[in-house]
């Protein structure tokens, strides 16, 4: 009965809002994962590549490198080359290139971030929380304590993803995102540097601290030279004031690149991570025997394994398309119902079971199970989720484990339009890829596309 | 197949979500990609325990074979490093490929055995990698595994 009411009101709508449907076309059809993205990241290229918001001193970084290495080859090669060997501005060249190119690779790539915990699955750690809680008054902390390779390790319940972190993982708070074996948020590359950027940044610093030292010994080869061919130092200089300009700036930079470089190469020989070593996580506290559970207790396989293993793909999915539930809410939930349906009804024979997974997945069912620590749904803020939310919700009468009452909230701008629209304001929300940056929305159960209006 | 699709479709128009269960990782053996092979209660009456074990234990050595560290891997390390990395916009890697077979492996699992009693495996890629996502079908009017007993005469191989 329902569902007839509902394919009525879908023609309806469709018809009346065909227009707006043509229009936003494109907008709703291929609106893709980034654009709903809950981190604080920004994403060009259609997705393509990524940076945090917060992208530091990047540009200076960019433009330091690039000074110094114009001026090097502008200034510096000519007199070197013609003295010395052409090989000169090739090995500059090289190293400059390197540097370029694995500092953008450092900057423009998923570190490791992992896709927040979707409602139905923040629910069910909720629940085993619940269960394991014991009869106190405040709450215990949200851990659980694992044994890697013999060793205590505590995973924590991280508020924002709503999942139990995986070991080595850390919220970055910049970012706003778990990241994999995170080692730092490093403003220079206005990054984070996770699993997969960091064998991208530790050839930036390694390159980096070449090219600085090349380009310093080739500074001070050149106004050696120089000086000896005019007499003074001070001469040379006048001559080729860039010289010390880079001299300068490589005089600095050797001492905390050389050193980072120095760091960082002792922490891939032991498998470490700098969160890991800043906190002392395995060093040996009040006479405690605490190793890293993670080495392979050899240096040349640790450094095999941290820069040479496996590169796994970014799990956070930026140019996946969303289900066409997610749509934005001008149209809200009635536009694209005959959509969904459609798809569903005349693609249901010819569906494989991984797009009827998907369709299964992403569909406006949502179930969860109702327990009594379940928050209620709240307010959800506007800064980390999309206005194409929207929520479905059903009568509780057909699913047996629906027993909790549905409270929607009204703040999405979404909604707001959509009553400028409808007599009745109709939410609908499927299984978004990211989950809702603060709280799970918990609903009861939904037959197919089953739907009730609300106020 | 055709039979099982069917009766999943069928499934699917009559059936509701019921259930979600979440296979959790386990990192006894550090951080690589590994799921609990315990088998959850919630799928007591739906399907057989050494289906289910045989299942998450294949997809195990899937992950592991996907996280290999051996002369392969090193190969393709060391490779990308020559050309600055570069070579991951152009080649498919060793753990993309494994991730296809782990695709293609669970649907084939969902056809076969999953299907036919109301279980749907979603493939944990699509969850992050956090989870092994089981979705639970119970059919409209009666209680329990309606959706097995319809299906179950089918080999479900």
């Amino acid at each position: 009965m329902k569902n007839c009411e509902y394919r009525q009101i879908d023609l309806r709508a469709l018809r009346t809002s065909t227009t707006r449907t043509s229009t936003n076309k494109t907008l709703q059809r291929v609106r893709r994962k980034w654009e709903v993205f809950p981190g604080k990241n920004r994403f060009y290229c259609d997705g393509r590549i990524m940076l945090a918001r917060q992208c530091g001193v990047l540009p200076l970084t960019i433009v330091l490198i690039f000074m110094t290495s114009g001026l090097f080859f502008r200034f510096d090669c000519p007199f070197l080359v013609h003295h010395l060997t052409v090989f000169i501005p090739v090995i500059g060249g090289v190293l400059f290139l390197f540097v370029v190119i694995t500092l953008l690779q450092t900057s423009l790539t998923d570190p490791g971030i992992l896709p927040r915990a979707l409602p139905d699955e923040a629910a069910d750690i909720e629940k085993q929380i619940d269960n394991s809680r014991s009869s106190t008054y405040r709450p215990p902390p949200r851990t659980k304590e694992i044994l890697i390779n013999d060793q205590v390790v505590k995973l924590k319940y991280c508020f924002t993803c709503k999942m139990f972190r995986p070991p080595r993982t850390s919220h970055c708070s910049l970012c706003d995102n778990c990241v994999e074996r995170f080692d730092h948020h490093c403003p220079w590359v206005g990054n984070c540097v996770g699993k997969r950027n960091y064998r991208f940044f530790y050839a930036f610093i390694v390159s980096l601290s070449f090219l600085t030292s090349f380009i310093f010994g080739c500074v001070i080869t050149h106004l050696t030279l120089r000086s000896q061919r005019v007499n003074g130092i001070i001469q040379a200089i006048k001559e080729s004031p860039a010289s010390v300009v880079e001299l300068v700036i490589c005089f600095f930079s050797i001492w905390s690149i050389l050193g980072l470089s120095g760091f960082h190469t002792y922490l891939v020989a032991s498998n470490l991570t700098t969160n890991e070593d800043i906190k002392g996580s395995w060093s040996s506290k009040r006479g405690e025997e605490s190793g890293n559970p993670y080495t392979y207790n050899n240096i040349f396989t640790n450094c095999c394994v941290v820069l040479c293993g496996p590169m796994q793909p970014s799990l956070i999915d930026r140019r996946g398309f969303l289900p066409p539930d997610d749509a934005p809410p001008i149209v809200t939930s009635d536009t694209e119902l005959p959509h969904f349906m459609a798809k569903k009804d005349t693609n249901m024979c010819t569906q494989g079971t991984k797009e009827l997974l998907e369709s299964v997945a992403h569909s406006a069912v949502i179930q969860s199970t109702c327990t009594p620590g379940t928050p209620k749904t709240t307010a959800v803020t506007q800064e980390s989720l999309p206005s194409t939310f929207s929520i479905t919700v059903s009568p509780s009468s057909k699913s047996p484990s629906a027993g909790c009452s549905i409270d929607v909230p009204c703040s999405q701008r979404g909604n707001k339009q959509a009553a400028l629209h409808n007599h009745k304001t109709m939410l609908r929300v499927s299984s978004p890829p990211f989950s809702l940056g603060h709280s799970p929305i918990i609903l009861s159960d939904a037959p197919d596309m089953g739907f009730i209006p609300l106020n | 197949m055709a039979t099982e699709f069917h009766n999943l479709q069928e499934l699917r128009h009559s059936a509701s979500l019921a259930n979600k269960v979440f296979i959790q990782r386990d990192y006894t053996d550090g951080t690589i990609c590994k799921f609990q092979t315990k088998f959850p209660s919630e799928l007591d009456s739906r399907i057989e325990r050494t289906l289910f074990e045989d299942t998450v234990k294949m997809l195990n050595n899937y992950y592991a074979e996907a996280e290999k560290i051996g002369g392969q891997s090193y190969l393709e390390g060391c490779l990308a490093c020559l050309t600055v990395y570069l070579i991951f916009l152009c080649i498919e890697t060793r753990y993309e490929k494994v991730l296809k077979k782990i695709s293609w492996y669970i649907q084939e699992q969902n056809e076969k055995v999953y299907a036919p009693r109301g279980l749907l495996i979603t493939d944990p890629i699509e969850r992050g990698m956090r989870v092994i996502e089981i979705s639970v079908y119970e059919d409209h009017g009666s209680s329990g595994s309606s959706s097995g007993s319809s299906t179950t005469s089918s080999s479900g191989r």
